[in-house]
């Protein structure tokens, strides 16, 4: 249909463009010019200098390091995920035990669970286990606060198989776990990407997990590291702002290869 | 985790039993269906990560700890101790204003940048890119992001001081929070935008030409089609708008660290203040304790008052 633009609207949506907009560009300038630039001229100057070195900074005071350990809690996370959810949401889908709807009214009163809730006994229970200040003390408790928006993104998703399909298998004579390895996880795949880009936001962008139950310099990731760099550099913006824009690099990836899985990811079944 | 991204979702559960199709034959519908046992290992592994902590957390608001030794049981002293703390009620205050606020500056914002992100204008791709890149920061590089832009010596205040007064922006309580509102709408309106795009991207076009046929405007077009067909969409935003506010902790931890003075202590952060500071941890999940409650029971009033348990068909009127 078309129609004459709406300009009104039209003109919000350029002033919210200005409000988002600007404190990135100021974001990307600051990380592009040396300290002097940004201090003499402020931050919405149009910069004068052209320098990485904001960048190779904030290498140099340990982000590689932070990185790395992000990664790793990322990639655990993520492997934990899709071991325990898969099995979950094809049982959620085609099991008729009781049990089994039990179970799932469990995950979908967990999705009301917040983190701040359980950070006490959670800091608690980790102490206790000895895993206090170990990355697998901030994977494990990260990966559980993920399965519940899993198991329902997932068992959604396997709910559009078609029940003929199951029908013609079991005519076979094929197992349940056959059925699962041949038609329900092939059929599910962007289920499963969804899930896993998921997964991965939540544990690259964990903050809460890491502050209570980490320490040291060596168990630190990436959100972690910016928040100590705000209050040890807090006057070096440049620095801390390429800091920022590093934390952000991996997330602008996924968002240019898979768009689509990202939102949705994202969005949980916020969107449905 | 920050509670950012979980909804009221439609049930997805196990099909109820009046609705099951009859299998073809007794003998195929026994076969090839998976037992619980598939569904145990997760169960396990949240309930011992998930459901066992909120049970302790519970335990826990009963006794006192420090962090070190083991927990002595004191009976309701950590809540009386809570109820006669003039910073605990201040906390519920700021809480309460906080979220009202997040939920009334961001749902008209976020229905009018929705509603126009559905419809067809030129360029639209490269500005939604924009939009929504917010959404892809983390709340610790947002609150990082935002207290260097807005630093009172080094960032955008002291550069445009015929805006912002004397610059600083964190000596002030009524400053403070409006920082910490802004933030929180600048982080999460793409968020509802995206959920209200999706919804008025699905709101059936035959309605709007009946009324163009009618003779409606454009603006009565909006208040008669478009609102009431986003009904479902503003109570799921809404539940999680709040959620998030009861929540918020990043931003106030980063941005102001509940301060000045305790002007700007929300209960979330008082709660950290209190264990991970303080080394209360009975009064701690005391607080915890009582945000989950909180949390649950307006979810639950929402979802009740709104009739959204229903499901009531958004086609509604068409017929």
């Amino acid at each position: 249909m078309r129609r004459r633009p709406n300009y009104l609207a039209g003109a919000g949506s350029l002033v919210w463009l200005f409000l988002v907009g600007l404190p990135l560009y100021v974001m990307l300038a600051a990380t592009l010019r040396t300290r002097q630039d940004y201090a003499q001229n402020g931050p919405v100057s149009v910069p004068d200098t052209f320098t990485l070195d904001n960048y190779t900074g904030a290498f140099d005071s340990g982000f590689g390091r932070y990185f790395l350990n992000t990664l790793v809690v990322t990639a655990c996370v993520i492997g934990i995920v899709l071991l325990l959810v898969p099995p979950l949401a094809y049982a959620i889908v085609r099991s008729r035990a009781r049990t089994t709807s039990a179970i799932f009214r469990l995950f979908l009163l967990g999705l009301a669970i917040p983190a701040q809730a359980v950070i006490v006994p959670m800091f608690y229970l980790i102490s206790e286990a000895g895993l206090y200040d170990n990355l697998l003390g901030v994977i494990l408790p990260t990966a559980a606060f993920c399965l519940p928006m899993s198991a329902l993104i997932l068992s959604g998703a396997m709910r559009d198989i078609s029940p003929e399909l199951y029908e013609a298998m079991a005519m076979d004579g094929a197992t349940p776990r056959r059925m699962f390895f041949q038609l329900v996880l092939p059929l599910s795949r962007g289920g499963l990407s969804t899930i896993v880009v998921f997964s991965a936001l939540q544990a690259w962008n964990g903050f809460l997990f890491p502050l209570v139950l980490t320490q040291s310099d060596s168990t630190k990731v990436v959100t972690l590291g910016l928040y100590d760099f705000q209050t040890e550099h807090g006057i070096d913006i440049p620095g801390l702002l390429g800091a920022v824009v590093l934390s952000m690099v991996p997330i602008l990836l996924v968002y240019l290869f898979a768009r689509r899985a990202l939102v949705q990811g994202l969005m949980g079944v916020g969107g449905k | 985790m920050t509670t950012k991204i979980t909804s009221a979702p439609p049930a997805a559960g196990p099909r109820k039993g009046s609705r099951r199709r009859p299998a073809a034959s007794p003998s195929v519908s026994k076969v090839g269906r998976p037992g619980f046992a598939w569904a145990l290992p997760a169960a396990v592994f949240f309930a011992l990560f998930a459901i066992v902590p909120l049970v302790m957390v519970a335990v826990l608001s009963f006794m006192s700890w420090n962090g070190l030794g083991s927990p002595q049981w004191v009976g309701t002293d950590n809540w009386s101790r809570l109820m006669d703390d003039p910073v605990m009620l201040k906390s519920v205050w700021l809480t309460l204003l906080l979220t009202v606020l997040g939920v009334v500056v961001q749902t008209p914002l976020s229905i009018m940048l929705g509603v126009w992100a559905a419809g067809h204008q030129r360029n639209r791709a490269v500005l939604s890119v924009i939009y929504f890149i917010p959404l892809l920061l983390s709340a610790t590089a947002v609150s990082v992001l935002w207290r260097a832009l807005l630093d009172p010596n080094f960032g955008i205040p002291a550069d445009a001081g015929w805006l912002f007064g004397d610059g600083n922006l964190f000596g002030e309580q009524a400053t403070a929070i409006g920082v910490l509102a802004f933030v929180s709408t600048w982080q999460f309106t793409p968020f509802h935008t995206l959920i209200y795009q999706g919804a008025a991207r699905s709101i059936p076009q035959v309605l709007y030409q009946a009324a163009e046929i009618d003779g409606a405007g454009r603006y009565r077009q909006f208040f008669h089609i478009t609102l009431p067909q986003l009904r479902n969409s503003m109570i799921t935003s809404m539940i999680l708008m709040i959620v998030g506010g009861l929540t918020t902790f990043e931003t106030v931890l980063i941005l102001t660290q509940g301060g000045p003075g305790t002007d700007t202590t929300i209960s979330a952060y008082y709660m950290y203040d209190k264990a991970f500071k303080g080394f209360d941890f009975g009064a701690g999940s005391a607080i915890a304790l009582a945000l989950v409650v909180a949390a649950t029971i307006i979810s639950l009033v929402v979802v009740k008052v709104s009739g959204y348990d229903k499901m009531r068909s958004s086609m509604e009127g068409v017929s």
